[in-house]
Order: structure tokens, then C-alpha cells, then sequence
């Protein structure tokens, strides 16, 4: 047990103290919550990232799913006290099994689980990874010139440089990034490209591109899961790597770029811990299909509510994001990052990386 | 059989009485009289459809709907319990043999060729009631259509009741040129077994379907509103089905009454003005009319300027159309309604649970039996029942049951009144679908309405719909209405019960659980929860537990109160219970206070402390004990915003409920389940 784990402790003991002392007192027990959605996200700028507003959410016993989120948060409470107390660690998925055992506590499904774990970060202000709960797997992987130790659970630590200790599926990221499992010893790579598809990832290193523009590329697996998202964090901050995010042309993958750059709706209550306030987007967006002519999709009815929502999230609000997502709705087209195929295999490396990076004072 | 037996007698006893008196040059009336009758026995060889005898399929239907109709006014006539027992054989293609045999006070052999064996008409204007059988033609023209159509005799059985009496059987065959009954194989024999009854056997082309419109549909549906009766039923493949009898209780026999003026015709009036043994006009229109007095008839007589002396034999067409004419200004009392027999709620509820009870509907309306009214002179009564949900079929329109005088009614349902009063009701209003709040809606449910009137205006002799009076639809709309906001109330309470069903799980069970899943976890005693309890729900809640025996016929009925308010309670609990079912274990709860001559039944809460609960129980016995919803439960006394799971009791209980004594309530307010319910967070 570490000095934050023990905190943890403490912390969430006291989130239960609070539920048994309204019992006790003959009232109807409450807990406040940040609200979590779009409506309350504001921008932080000492931390330069999107986080948590004011406005709170209050959920009572009064409702059924209000009591059974407070019994569900004793037990889960309870569950990972035993835990640290005991020196172990389990997956949301395992916890979301374990919770067979605790009758009307048992989470309806995953994302329960999963979303009960953050509220304990939240009210706590601990971290999921100091309750010993850790994602199901990660495997986003990275490819490039750079080198890093990792502690191994089987003893000792490994140094792995990522291009030429690893084989074509490049060197898959822990769910633990922190320095006290992954420490950076640096390397050629100049800067860091966050690839959304597996098919670019690989087009790239096929293409040589790390090799011949020293760039770190790291496979997003779309939505990149938090140590992903830590592990740019620290690149960013740590080594003062560029971080550009190249993804596909729709309202998805605009998603994608602003829980990297902006810091995500769901985890905003860490955002300073995850988010990378300096990462730019490369594309695709809107004025590239445009411009480099690409084959193009139609907006589905998905599609055209996602851009309009993204046009209500105070994340999307500059001028680029504004007109972006105003030309593509205007257009009712989308494109894939695949797309540039349209003109050879070799004219994402050779033509629209170089152009993009370029105007980005990335010269390659 | 027995009520064309009286029929025909009225027929015949008229003239034989009437002939040496009056009928001065009779010979040429008698004549025309037996035209007549020629006519009509071949009008309708050549006019079927008017019998509804217009397909093989109904004709069938009609044949056995004509006989058993017979057989249960004539059990009914005799204060006798009806078995009837009805078989359809195959005997070849499109050719069957149907059996209809019933255990009625049975036909004196004399009789037996003329009750089944000539076309009879128009008597009954004489005789005002509500029966089955009105005009009087329905067996003989089945008989007659069945010897048209293979040209074999029926065969009929009878025995009349008494220890010695002898059974006969005949084959009749009517002679349709004359309209009498040809009869052969006269002989009397042993009916082994039977005290009493008649049988009919004929053999007719035909056509034996199932379905919506078929012999066991209208057998069932026969069952639903004569739940008094038990009906056998072995169809073509030898399967029998028994509709058993749900109750052994007869209805109330109706009383016969003297037509009353109102909506009475010209002609009809001149021809009892010949046929009555009254001497003077005044005597004439106030002895054979109901609700005609003296006083009345001077006045009509007076505005139609006959003399109150004048010989009823001397009306002529002239006079009596100023009799007609004079009747809209004179106020006369409706007529009479003891010549009607509803079937009633309680009877009509439990035909519908014994016969649907295979169909698991979720819910019988309380049915509605209206006041009767009358239209041009007779009266009528409409009756409503609704049954909703359970396993109902969700899917298309509602299933109508139409009744006339306890006769169900399969055909030409969109020519009904009935039916037109349903399209007329906006469902909408009642938690039922439909389109543009007109026509039939659609959903789980079965609506059944009876209308039983002295005489139903239906839209032709065949008997299929009933037609289309104002007065009529309106008493149908009404009722309809009235049942249906039963319905309503059901569909509220149980969504409301749903709600407070939730937070019931809230205190019972997930409270409970978190108050000591934290005192484990932090090593302290289990709090008391009890005044947390009672913030959350600041009800008292009554729930109806009920335990039914189906063999024991027994049904135990608790009502388990809880009291999750801050404050002592202090009420009174009330329910309708049906007084022939209740034991004594009713009275031995020692919070029981009174049930009055209704059944209506009263318990009394003292000082009830917060946080706690109580039992009250009782039983029911006996054929009606299934047909008490525990869910129909009131409560007077208290504030009814605070209470869950029983209604204020109603205005119009008849019994004063508890005065309220207490404050103003904190009326609990309704949390909408979720409404923290986050925005669904759009990535990762």
C-alpha cells in the first residue's frame, strides 16, 4: 500500500461516513455530484484545459436508482478497501462480476460500473488507478524512435527503445503510465502523431515515416483510453514533443481530437492530468475534402446530430472548429483519412503530411 | 318451447273466444286472416335472408341460435335451472344433423305439431315482456327451411313434467302452401331418464365453421350472459365442450305488462280495439294499456273527439289515428319497468371471469347496469361490461359482445346500435387506442353490451342488430362512459401503484441494505431508519393481498397497511363486498365496524403510530367470492393525497365515511424517477 492508495482510503471512508450519518439523522440521504455533461464543462485557463463547472447534480435516496447508486457506492466502497488492505488489484469488468454478490448493489452492466468508478474519483479526488481498478486491456501501441523503461510485474525493469526493440505492431502502452512504472530516456523522434486508424498506422510505418521524419506515432484505437491520453500528456510535457492528431473527416473523430487537446466530458474532473492543451489537428477536416478533392460519404442522420451537438459544446467554440463543423454540416459530407489513397499509397506521406505538418511549424 | 306454446296459445284462444261475440260476418275476415298467413309462410320460403337464413354458415348458426333461445325462456318460464345440450353431426357434405335438447317443463303432445310446425306471428304485441323468442317464428321457419333443404321431417321428443306422464315423439314436416304441420310416426315411449324436456332433431344443409361467427362463439357468448345456465356442446368431430353454469341463482322472472301507449301504431290499435272485451273506449284505453288512468283517457279521448262511451269495435282508421295523433300531448308515466330482467353487475361480471377465464384478462370493470328507459312504449335497460388487459390480445381492434335480451348478437355488428355507440365514445379519454377518437378502438380489451327491452328494435326479423333509436344509443353511450371511467380509474391507480411500488423497494429493501452495508463498513450499530422512511414515502399505504382457492371456492382477502407517515393515523377503511360470500371471519376482526344490507363493509383504524403496519382479513365464500376485486377499496377519514393504494370513498357509496379531523397535508411530492438521468457523455 502506497501513500495514495491510504489516502484513497480515507477519502472514500468518508464518502460512506456521510451516507451513514444521514441515515442516522433520520434524513433522506444525498450526494452531490459535479454535473457531468456538456452544460457544465468550462475551460480552466491557469490549466489550459476543459474542466467540471459548478453546477452539481443531487442524487437522493428518494428515487430508485438514486438509493441503489448509494448502496452501490458502499459496496464498491467496501470492495476496494479490501483491496488495497489486501495489496490487490482487479479490472472495472471483474468488479463488474464481483457485484453479483451484492444484491440490489449489482450494476445493471459495464458502464455502470465504469461510470461509479469515475463518481468515486470525482467525490474522492483520487484516482482510479489508486483504487487498484484498472481498464479491461489497453494495447494502444506506439512506433518510433524513442526509448523507456518499464517496471515488469515479473520483476526488474526493461528498457525498450519503440522502433527497433518491437516487431511491425510497434510497443503496446500499460494501463499504468506513471513515471513509477514507464520512465522516459527519449530518443530521435521529434515530434508525436496521434493515428485514429489501425490501416494509417500501419501506412505509415510501411511508408518509413517514423524513420525518415523521426516522428513518434502512437495508435489511437479511436477513442484513446486514459493512459493513452496520459502517456501524449507526458510526451507533450515531459519532452516537449509537438503532438499532432490526425484522424478521419467526420464528427467522431472530431471527438477524438478535442478529449486529447481539450480534456473528455466523461473524465473532466481530471482533465488537467489527461488532456494535452498544445496538441493540433492535422485533419481530416472539412476544407481537406474540399481541397485535395477526396471520395466522400454522406452525413447520416447520426452524423449531422453529432456535428450539430459539437456546435452547442463550449470545447468546439473557436473560429477553426466553428467554420469546420459549419462547412462539413454545410456540405453533408464526410471523409476517412484512407481516403487520400484515391491519388497512391506513398501520397499521405509524400504530399499531405508534409503540407498539413508544415503549416503547423512542424516542418518535416 | 314453452313461450311459443303460450304464443300460440294467445293465437289461437283470441278468435276462439272473440269469434261468437263479434265477428258478425267472419267467414270473409277468417279468410283473409288465413291469406295472410299462406303469404307470409311463402313470402319467407322465398325471402330466407329475412330469417337471416342467407349461407350455409348461418343457416346453421341460426337454426341452433332459434332453439336454444326456445329452450332457455322456456327452463326460465318454469323456474327451472337450463341444461341444454346441443349436437352438430356431420351426415354428409354440407349436410348436418343438429340436436337440441333441453330440460324445460316440456310440450303437451297436442301441441307439439303447432309449436314447431307452423309459422306464427305478431302475437306477442299482447304480451309485454322481455323474452328471447319475440315473434315467435324463428323454430318453425328453422324447421322449415331444414325440410326444404333435404326434404327430411324433424323429429321432435317431449315429456311434460308429472310422475306419470308419458314422453312423445313425432316427425313433423310443414306443408308450406298452408302453413300446417304434416305429422307422421306419432307415438308416445319411455324417455329413459329424463323427468322433463324436449328435444329437437332435424337434418340440414349447412356449413360447420369455427371462428368469430360460429355455434361455439355464440354458445360461449350465451354462457357469458346466462351465466345460469349450463350448455353442452358436442360439435361435428365429437368433441365436447360444457359451459358449466356460474351461478345457480335464476334471474328475476319479468313481469308481463299491457302495451303502453306511447310509439303504439294506427293499425295495432285497431286491431285490439277489435280484439278486446272491453265495452267502451275509456274502459278499452284504460284497462289494456299500462299507465293509461282515466283521467288520461278523457283527455286523449277528448282531444280525438270520441266519445269515452263509443264500442272499441267501431275505432276506425280515422279514429284511431287521432287517438295516435292525440298521445304526444298528453303526458303519460313511462311505462313500467318490472317487465325487464337485467342480468345485473355482479352476474355479469362473474359469466364474463367464468367464461374468459382462459383468455387471463387483467381486469373487469365494475359493469354498469343503467335505470331503464323506454322507447315508443317499451322499456329498455343497457348493461356494460369492459374487460382490459392480462393476455388480451394488445393487437387490432377491441372484441364487441352484443347482446339482446341475453341472446348474443354475431351478425351485422356494423349495422348496430351497439356498435354505433361504441364508435361514438372517445376511447381516447379511457386509455384505449383509437383513431381520431372515432369508431372502434383498439387494444386488450372486450366490451360487452346488453341491451333487454320488452321488445328490441332490431333492424330486421332475423334478429342481428339492434337498430339504430337515439334513445337507445344514447342509454348505450352513457353507460358505456360510465363503465369506462372505471376503467380509467383502474389504469391511474396502477400506474400510480407502480410509482409508489418503486419507493415501497426504496425503503423495504435498498434502504435496509445501505444502512447496514455502511454500519459494517464502518464498524458502527445500524441506524433506525424508520424516520428516513417515513420522509420518503409520507404515505399510508394499503395493499390488497389475496389468496383465492379455486376448489375451495374460498378467497381470503388481506389488507396490509402501512402507516409511513410522521404521525399517528386515525381512519376508516371501506369496501363493497358481496354480502352472499361473507363468512364469519369478517367479524371477528377486531378492527371491523359494520357492513350495511349492500355489502357494504367498514373497518376502523385507531391511532395507527408511524412506521407501523397491520393486517385486516377476511374471507369470501361461495360462487361470488372471486367476483370482489380487493384493488376497489376506499378509505374515508383521512386526507387522500397522503394515501396509496385505496380512493376516497365516493359521493354516492350511500354511507357516510369519516369526517377528516386533521391539518393541512405536506402533500408528498412525486419524484419523476430519474430526473438526474445524465446526458449521455459522448466520448471516451
Amino acid at each position: 500500500m502506497n501513500e495514495r492508495n491510504a489516502n484513497a482510503q480515507d477519502s472514500l471512508k468518508g464518502i460512506v461516513e456521510t451516507l451513514y450519518d444521514q441515515l442516522d439523522g433520520g434524513k433522506i440521504p444525498t450526494m452531490s455530484l459535479p454535473q457531468r455533461s456538456k452544460r457544465n464543462i468550462e475551460f480552466d485557463p491557469k490549466k489550459n484545459v476543459w474542466v467540471y463547472g459548478d453546477q452539481q447534480t443531487v442524487r437522493t435516496a428518494k428515487t430508485v436508482n438514486g438509493a441503489l447508486m448509494m448502496l452501490r457506492t458502499v459496496c464498491t466502497v467496501e470492495f476496494i478497501d479490501t483491496m488495497i488492505r489486501e495489496n490487490r488489484s482487479s479490472t472495472l469488468r471483474e468488479m463488474y462480476y464481483i457485484s453479483e454478490g451484492w444484491g440490489h448493489g449489482k450494476f445493471g452492466s459495464q458502464n455502470e460500473s465504469n461510470l461509479l468508478a469515475e463518481d468515486l474519483e470525482i467525490m474522492s479526488r483520487c484516482m482510479r488507478e489508486d483504487f487498484r481498478l484498472r481498464p479491461e486491456e489497453d494495447g494502444a501501441r506506439i512506433m518510433g524512435d524513442f526509448t523507456l523503461t518499464e517496471k515488469l510485474k515479473r520483476g526488474g525493469t526493461k528498457r525498450i527503445n519503440c522502433l527497433d526493440d518491437v516487431g511491425e505492431s510497434g510497443y503496446g502502452i500499460p494501463y499504468n503510465v506513471e513515471k513509477d512504472n514507464v520512465s522516459f530516456v527519449g530518443g530521435n523522434a521529434k515530434f508525436a502523431v496521434a493515428i485514429e486508424t489501425g490501416g494509417m498506422f500501419d501506412r505509415l510505418v510501411e511508408n518509413g515515416f517514423c524513420e525518415r521524419h523521426n516522428a513518434l506515432l502512437v495508435h489511437t484505437k479511436g477513442q484513446p483510453a486514459r493512459s493513452t491520453r496520459r502517456f501524449i500528456k507526458r510526451l507533450s510535457e515531459e519532452r516537449n514533443m509537438p503532438i499532432v492528431v490526425f484522424t478521419d473527416g467526420d464528427p467522431w473523430s472530431f471527438r477524438i481530437y478535442a478529449s486529447i487537446a481539450f480534456g473528455a466530458i466523461k473524465t473532466a474532473h481530471i482533465s488537467d492530468y489527461l488532456a494535452t492543451p498544445t496538441a493540433q489537428y492535422v485533419g481530416i477536416t472539412a476544407s481537406d475534402i474540399l481541397n485535395y478533392k477526396l471520395p466522400t460519404d454522406d452525413l447520416s442522420d447520426q452524423d449531422v446530430n453529432a456535428l450539430k451537438s459539437e456546435l452547442s459544446d463550449p470545447r468546439f467554440k473557436d473560429d477553426f472548429w466553428s467554420s469546420e463543423i459549419q462547412a462539413m454540416l454545410d456540405m453533408g459530407k464526410k471523409s476517412e483519412q484512407q481516403a487520400l489513397a484515391k491519388y497512391g499509397l506513398d501520397y499521405v506521406t509524400d504530399t499531405y503530411l508534409p503540407e498539413k505538418l508544415a503549416n503547423m511549424g512542424i516542418p518535416l | 318451447m314453452h313461450s311459443n306454446q303460450k304464443t300460440l296459445n294467445m293465437t289461437d284462444a283470441v278468435p276462439a273466444k272473440a269469434a261468437p261475440a263479434s265477428r258478425k260476418g267472419g267467414v270473409a275476415e277468417r279468410m283473409a286472416d288465413k291469406q295472410k298467413e299462406i303469404s307470409i309462410t311463402e313470402f319467407f320460403e322465398k325471402n330466407k335472408h329475412i330469417l337471416g337464413f342467407d349461407s350455409r354458415q348461418k343457416t346453421l348458426i341460426m337454426g341452433v341460435k332459434e332453439a336454444v333461445d326456445n329452450a332457455l325462456d322456456a327452463c326460465e318460464e318454469a323456474d327451472i335451472l337450463p341444461d341444454v345440450f346441443v349436437k352438430i353431426d356431420r351426415v354428409g357434405d354440407d349436410e348436418y344433423a343438429v340436436t337440441v335438447e333441453d330440460n324445460g317443463p316440456g310440450i303437451v303432445h297436442r301441441m307439439m305439431p303447432n309449436v314447431f310446425g307452423r309459422l306464427l306471428f305478431g302475437s306477442r304485441f299482447h304480451a309485454r315482456r322481455q323474452s328471447r323468442g319475440q315473434q315467435g317464428i324463428g323454430i318453425s321457419a328453422t324447421i322449415m327451411f331444414a325440410n326444404m333443404s333435404t326434404g327430411k321431417p324433424a323429429h321432435i321428443k317431449s315429456k311434460v313434467m308429472g310422475p306419470d306422464s308419458v314422453a312423445w315423439g313425432m316427425d313433423i314436416m310443414i306443408d308450406t302452401r298452408v302453413n300446417r304441420p304434416v305429422v307422421t310416426n306419432d307415438k308416445a315411449f319411455v324417455w329413459e331418464g329424463k323427468e322433463h324436456g324436449t328435444s329437437i332433431e332435424y337434418t340440414t344443409v349447412g356449413r360447420y365453421i369455427a371462428g368469430r361467427q360460429s355455434i361455439p362463439e355464440y354458445l360461449k357468448n350465451t354462457a357469458i350472459v346466462n351465466p345460469h345456465c349450463r350448455i353442452t356442446f358436442v360439435d361435428p368431430d365429437g368433441k365436447t365442450t360444457i359451459f358449466e353454469r356460474a351461478t345457480d341463482v335464476l334471474p328475476v322472472k319479468p313481469v308481463e305488462i299491457k302495451p303502453h301507449p306511447e310509439g303504439v301504431e294506427v293499425g295495432e290499435l285497431m286491431k285490439m280495439a277489435q280484439d278486446t272485451a272491453q265495452k267502451t273506449m275509456r274502459a278499452f284505453l284504460t284497462n289494456d294499456f299500462s299507465r293509461v288512468t282515466p283521467r288520461i283517457a278523457k283527455e286523449l279521448l277528448g282531444r280525438a273527439e270520441i266519445p269515452e262511451n263509443a264500442k272499441p269495435k267501431g275505432l276506425d282508421a280515422a279514429k284511431s289515428k287521432a287517438i295516435v295523433d292525440a298521445l304526444p300531448h298528453v303526458k303519460i308515466m313511462a311505462p313500467p319497468t318490472d317487465c325487464l330482467s337485467p342480468i345485473g353487475d355482479t352476474l355479469i361480471k362473474k359469466g364474463l371471469m367464468h367464461v374468459l377465464e382462459g383468455a387471463r384478462p387483467g381486469y373487469y370493470a365494475p359493469p354498469i347496469t343503467r335505470a331503464p328507459k323506454s322507447v315508443n312504449g317499451n322499456p329498455f335497460v343497457v348493461e356494460v361490461g369492459i374487460v382490459f388487459g392480462g393476455e388480451l390480445p394488445a393487437e387490432g381492434q377491441v372484441s364487441i359482445l352484443r347482446f339482446a335480451n341475453r341472446v348474443p348478437l354475431l351478425y351485422q355488428q356494423g349495422a348496430c346500435a351497439i356498435t354505433k355507440a361504441i364508435s361514438n365514445v372517445d376511447w381516447r379519454r379511457y386509455g384505449l387506442e383509437q383513431r381520431g377518437g372515432k369508431g372502434i378502438p383498439f387494444g386488450p380489451a372486450i366490451i360487452l353490451v346488453h341491451v333487454a327491452s320488452t321488445k328490441v328494435p332490431f333492424t330486421s326479423e332475423g334478429k342481428e342488430a339492434v337498430a339504430n333509436l337515439p334513445e337507445i344509443i344514447t342509454e348505450i353511450e352513457l353507460a358505456l362512459k360510465l363503465c369506462a371511467r372505471s376503467l380509467r380509474s383502474h389504469l391511474n391507480k396502477a400506474d400510480r401503484r407502480k410509482k409508489t411500488r418503486t419507493k415501497f423497494q426504496i425503503v423495504q429493501e435498498i434502504l435496509p441494505q445501505l444502512a447496514e452495508k455502511s454500519a459494517s463498513f464502518l464498524k458502527k450499530p445500524v441506524p433506525n431508519i424508520d424516520r428516513t422512511i417515513s420522509e420518503i414515502m409520507n404515505v399510508v399505504w394499503v395493499e390488497p393481498i389475496e389468496e383465492y382457492d379455486k376448489k375451495r371456492k374460498k378467497k381470503k382477502v388481506t389488507y396490509r397497511l402501512f402507516n409511513y407517515t410522521r404521525r399517528e393515523r386515525t381512519f376508516m377503511l371501506h369496501a363493497h363486498l358481496p354480502k352472499e360470500a361473507v363468512n364469519l371471519a369478517l367479524f371477528s376482526d377486531p378492527r371491523f365496524v359494520e357492513m350495511n344490507d349492500e355489502g357494504k363493509a367498514a373497518w376502523r383504524i385507531d391511532a395507527m403510530e408511524p412506521s407501523s403496519n397491520l393486517d385486516i382479513t377476511f374471507e369470501l365464500d361461495g360462487e361470488l367470492a372471486d367476483t370482489f376485486s380487493p384493488e376497489e377499496v376506499y378509505v374515508s377519514g383521512i386526507n387522500t393525497v397522503i394515501v396509496m393504494g385505496a380512493e376516497a370513498l365516493p359521493g354516492d357509496w350511500g354511507i357516510k365515511g369519516m369526517e377528516i379531523t386533521e391539518f393541512e397535508e405536506e402533500v408528498p411530492d412525486d419524484d419523476e424517477e430519474d430526473e438526474e438521468e445524465e446526458e449521455v457523455l459522448e466520448d471516451e
